[in-house]
């Protein structure tokens, strides 16, 4: 079980903050492919990659990370702090 | 070292005074100040969504950095999240140094990188209806300086 939390448009588009998912994906990238194929509010929230970033374990990660041994994905498009 | 993430407003003054005071073999005291932009009257207000957790945790590796990198005798950032009005502060950063480059370059080191790698997103709710603040390339370009 892996835990995936969504924010900002990516977790109004997927409809939830946050869910607890079983995959066997062995990457982030597998992952989002899982999920696009699932549903279409998944497919409306992967649609561009390029306006996506991802945290494993709270820490800034790519897309071709493994998830082996992740606890937590979080989505988000990039930050706008300060 | 301190990092206040919070949805209450701050006092500007008596953070500012609270640093200033008590600091060893500084002699120079940096404070930066984020306002939400009102935009003319066309912003009703904004609302700040973060990930708490990786907040505190990204916020805290960027202070350690930028202590060790120009010997900082201390640094304070706070964050604010949540709802905000027009004019609120979001956010303050602090940096005393022993000289004034060393505590400029930190307070601007860690500016650039809340905007674009500490987990915050903005939303403008305006009097039109309501956008996600976009991240701007030149954000992440000014990472390229340090």
């Amino acid at each position: 079980m892996i835990e995936v939390l969504y924010f900002a448009w990516v977790r109004e588009r997927v409809g939830v903050p946050r869910e607890r998912l079983e995959t066997q994906a062995a990457t982030v990238a597998d992952l989002i492919t899982e999920l696009a194929a699932k549903e279409e509010r998944y497919a409306w929230a992967f649609a561009d990659l390029t306006s996506l970033r991802v945290a494993l374990d709270q820490d800034l990660s790519s897309f071709d990370a493994p998830l082996a041994g992740v606890r937590e994905v979080a989505f988000f498009p990039p930050m706008t702090g300060g | 070292m301190r990092l206040s993430v919070q949805a209450e407003p701050f006092d500007l003054g008596a953070e500012s005074n609270a640093f200033a005071a008590g600091l060893q073999g500084a002699g120079a005291v940096v404070t930066f100040t984020g306002l939400v932009r009102d935009n003319g009257g066309a912003l009703a207000a904004m609302e700040i969504e973060h990930y708490p957790g990786m907040t505190e945790k990204a916020i805290a590796a960027m202070m350690d950095q930028a202590a060790v990198r120009w010997k900082l005798a201390d640094a304070l950032v706070i964050h604010r999240y949540g709802r905000l009005a027009g004019d609120e502060a979001i956010m303050m950063v602090a940096t005393a140094a022993a000289h004034r480059a060393e505590a400029f370059a930190a307070a601007e080191f860690l500016m650039d990188y809340l905007k674009s790698r500490a987990p915050f997103w903005k939303k403008e709710l305006g009097v039109d209806g309501e956008a996600w603040v976009a991240a701007k390339e030149a954000d992440e370009a000014a990472l390229g300086r340090w």
